[in-house]
């Protein structure tokens, strides 16, 4: 019989390899095709081509609009529900929190395409295409704000409000000193997982906003139809847009990992 | 006469449906360290969430200085409250933490304008105000230079004293706090019962402590208050609570003690383990009475000296004395002392008058309001029990249809019929076997009376209380079947005269 001995370093060679093919090697093939032209021969050409195309930059400028309403919407909505759902000592809050959630379980695209019915039968589609966006969003994306706002929230220590009462502070400086700066971690991580698919999901926007609405995502999507080298720069421009966003936001910081609801 | 400072009066609070303070009333004298003492769950904690203002009387009045506060927002009471854990804010750092009141704190400031009109502005506190004030406080617990430092990389003790400093530094009229020590180990413990009582001293406001540890109210307190069940057992100098317990359970959960049952036999006279002591209470003649004597209060003498003669148990040395048992008869006496004993030594034991209290026993019986049911047992607390039911009408038996046979030949149908049921001290038994007695409770007190001990196991639902006599030694909080042989329930109706008209029914019925 062979005598299996795993230390803690074997167990991450899987995991290692995985990252290795499926993300760093990726990573070099983009930034590989957005340097190289169709003779694969090294190029700043897609770089400059960019930003001095006017409607990509506008697209971009699009797409962060979007994504950042959508998840400003998302957290006003999200965050009363997410603290009356912590708070309350409801016995069946638990359902409710479900509720919320479940729309997550059901096809995406089935989802988005009844939204599309209903402004259809309303006669927005092809009306208020950004609107209709936005909306879309939203109702798509709420369920990742709401599970990680919950999780802070539930963790914040009731003696703490009672402290922060029992120092004479009202509900505003309870909320704005205890509450809200407690609840960031959970705030940054949602708001995390909101931004990004918003500035990408172009199903989203292709359906709802009547294919007038073109964000990021969907001019990856087109141009690696025709054109990888300048598909892979718009990539590019994209991770580091992303990248420099969480970076501002502190959402690296290991403190707040350590915290518990960040991803 | 000392103004008082806080005053309740008739508070009861229920959470949901359970009853947790019941009915309280006492006042607490400004400047006064008062501390409100007794075993988890009595309803310590509650009474002092209700003064911070964390939770709301159901009923009754909490005043402040006369003022009726029961219903006034935590924020707006001039109380700060020191937290069992502390809830230091984790995201500020020491000097945010003990700077956050007076950043909520509005002071009215008095100015002239130019026409030299006076006029008042509501203001916050400077910043250099609020450094200053910081600063004291942070002396005031002997944590200078800690301002920058982050609540996570202090120790249990400095956690603590950050507290304290957080609550004194918006200069309440009271400060409670909430078993503040709990957390610390015995040295750190011993070293802040004095810094505390210390700082009390200093600042003379009115601090009101809970706490379950009766050697710290001793310690720090001018006042206890003993709470058990919701109800206050007792209020009174730590002298006065030591040395003259109201009742056995305050004697029990105040300091050791041996409690017997005794026997009033004449004037300041009471018999307990066989023997008659001379005593300073005086009861009438026959009264039953709770026989407190506490350990140190035994003399040990040569076995032809004493009034009580035993034989030692055992011996366990505790730092500054002995504890003795000795075995009297079929009683245990428990004996504090600096001279040692061996096991098995033949001693004497002597007791001076002023060394023996005696108390009212606070049960004599138990009632319970019960209902017949269909099948002749009666149902109370929580359960069925066998009966005999023919002891509600002299001469009466039962038929083999369950009607109740008067000697007239008239039948009655007790079903539902309201009645007392009345179980003495000495004729209940408990069992682990949950199928064997008529109702099932757990055990919420135990004392022991030198022969035996005193058990109270209450029910769930209705929470009726069982009181009796055991042998045997339980454990507080076991699950328990309480057994009454069916001879030992004693029944009474509780509408006689209504009842003749239901035995007229019955006999329409059948």
């Amino acid at each position: 019989m062979i005598r299996l001995r795993f230390s803690r370093k074997t167990l991450g060679i899987p995991y290692a390899v995985f990252l290795l093919f499926f993300v760093i090697a990726p990573m070099f093939v983009i930034l590989f095709y957005a340097f190289t032209d169709r003779e694969n021969h090294f190029t700043f050409m897609n770089f400059v081509r960019f930003f001095s195309d006017p409607t990509k930059l506008s697209t971009i400028v699009y797409s962060l609009v979007i994504a950042l309403i959508t998840t400003v919407v998302c957290l006003v909505i999200a965050f009363p529900i997410a603290y009356i759902l912590a708070r309350s000592k409801m016995k069946r809050k638990f359902v409710i929190l479900m509720l919320f959630v479940t729309p997550m379980w059901i096809n995406f695209v089935l989802r988005v395409n009844a939204i599309r019915e209903l402004f259809n039968w309303m006669g927005l589609l092809g009306e208020t295409n950004y609107f209709n966006t936005v909306f879309g969003m939203v109702y798509d994306f709420l369920p990742f704000m709401i599970l990680p706002l919950y999780t802070t929230i539930m963790k914040i220590d009731n003696s703490l409000y009672e402290a922060s009462a029992d120092l004479g502070g009202n509900a505003f400086t309870t909320f704005t000193r205890v509450t809200l700066p407690l609840a960031m971690p959970g705030i940054m991580s949602g708001v995390t997982m909101v931004f990004l698919p918003s500035m990408t999901n172009y199903v989203v926007s292709d359906m709802l906003g009547n294919s007038m609405v073109t964000i990021i995502g969907k001019f990856i999507y087109e141009y690696f139809g025709t054109d990888w080298h300048m598909g892979s720069m718009v990539a590019l421009v994209l991770l580091i847009v992303v990248f420099v966003s969480t970076w501002a936001s502190g959402g690296f910081k290991a403190e707040e990992n350590a915290r518990g609801a960040n991803l | 006469m000392a103004e008082h400072i806080i005053e309740l009066q008739n508070v009861t609070k229920y959470y949901d449906d359970n009853l947790v303070i019941d009915n309280v009333s006492f006042y607490i004298n400004k400047g006064e360290f008062i501390t409100f003492l007794g075993p988890s769950g009595c309803g310590k904690t509650t009474t002092l969430r209700m003064i911070a203002g964390f939770d709301v009387p159901t009923s009754g009045k909490i005043l402040l200085h006369g003022k009726d506060i029961s219903l006034l927002p935590p924020n707006k009471r001039p109380v700060n409250t020191v937290f069992q854990r502390y809830a230091l804010f984790p995201h500020l750092n020491i000097f945010e933490n003990i700077a956050f009141g007076l950043k909520c704190k509005r002071v009215e400031n008095t100015y002239r304008n130019a026409d030299g009109k006076e006029y008042t502005k509501r203001e916050k506190l400077s910043k250099k105000e609020i450094r200053e004030k910081v600063e004291k406080a942070l002396a005031l617990v002997d944590l200078e230079g800690f301002e920058k430092r982050s609540v996570a990389t202090l120790s249990g003790g400095q956690q603590q004293r950050v507290a304290i400093a957080r609550a004194i530094v918006n200069e309440p009229e009271i400060l409670l706090l909430d078993e503040p020590l709990g957390a610390l180990d015995l040295k750190m413990r011993k070293e802040m019962q004095i810094e505390l009582k210390e700082m009390h001293r200093r600042l003379g406001i009115t601090f009101i402590y809970v706490t379950h540890d009766q050697e710290e109210a001793l310690t720090m307190s001018d006042t206890i208050v003993v709470m058990s069940d919701g109800v206050v057992q007792q209020i009174g100098t730590p002298i006065g609570i030591y040395n003259e317990p109201a009742n056995t359970f305050v004697a029990d959960f105040i300091g050791e003690s041996n409690i017997f049952n005794g026997t009033v036999v004449g004037e300041k006279k009471v018999r307990f383990c066989g023997h008659d002591f001379k005593c300073v209470d005086d009861f009438e003649k026959g009264d039953a009475a709770d026989v407190v004597v506490r350990p140190e209060d035994i003399v040990m003498c040569s076995p032809s000296e004493g009034d009580l003669k035993g034989e030692v148990i055992s011996v366990v040395f505790k730092g500054i004395h002995y504890e003795i048992t000795v075995k009297v008869g079929k009683y245990e006496i428990v004996i504090q002392s600096t001279e040692k004993r061996e096991v098995g030594d033949k001693i004497g034991m002597k007791i001076a008058p002023d060394g023996i209290h005696l108390m009212r026993p606070n049960y004599t019986t138990n009632l319970f309001d019960g209902v017949i049911t269909k099948r002749n047992t009666v149902r109370f607390a929580d359960g069925e029990f066998e009966c005999d039911v023919t002891q509600l009408y002299p001469g009466s038996h039962v038929d083999e249809e369950d009607y109740l046979v008067l000697p007239s030949g008239e039948k009655l149908d007790l079903t539902d019929t309201e009645v007392t049921v009345e179980v003495g001290l000495n004729d209940i038994t408990i069992s682990d076997d949950e199928d064997a007695g008529g109702t099932t409770g757990h055990i919420i007190s135990i004392i022991y009376k030198g022969d035996h001990y005193r058990i109270i196991v209450r029910t769930e639902e209705e929470e009726e209380d069982f009181v009796f006599a055991s042998e045997d030694l339980w454990n507080e909080n076991d699950y328990v079947s309480v057994v009454i042989p069916k001879e030992k329930i004693k029944l009474t109706l509780k509408h006689p005269e209504e009842h003749k008209g239901a035995g007229a029914k019955a006999e329409v019925q059948s």
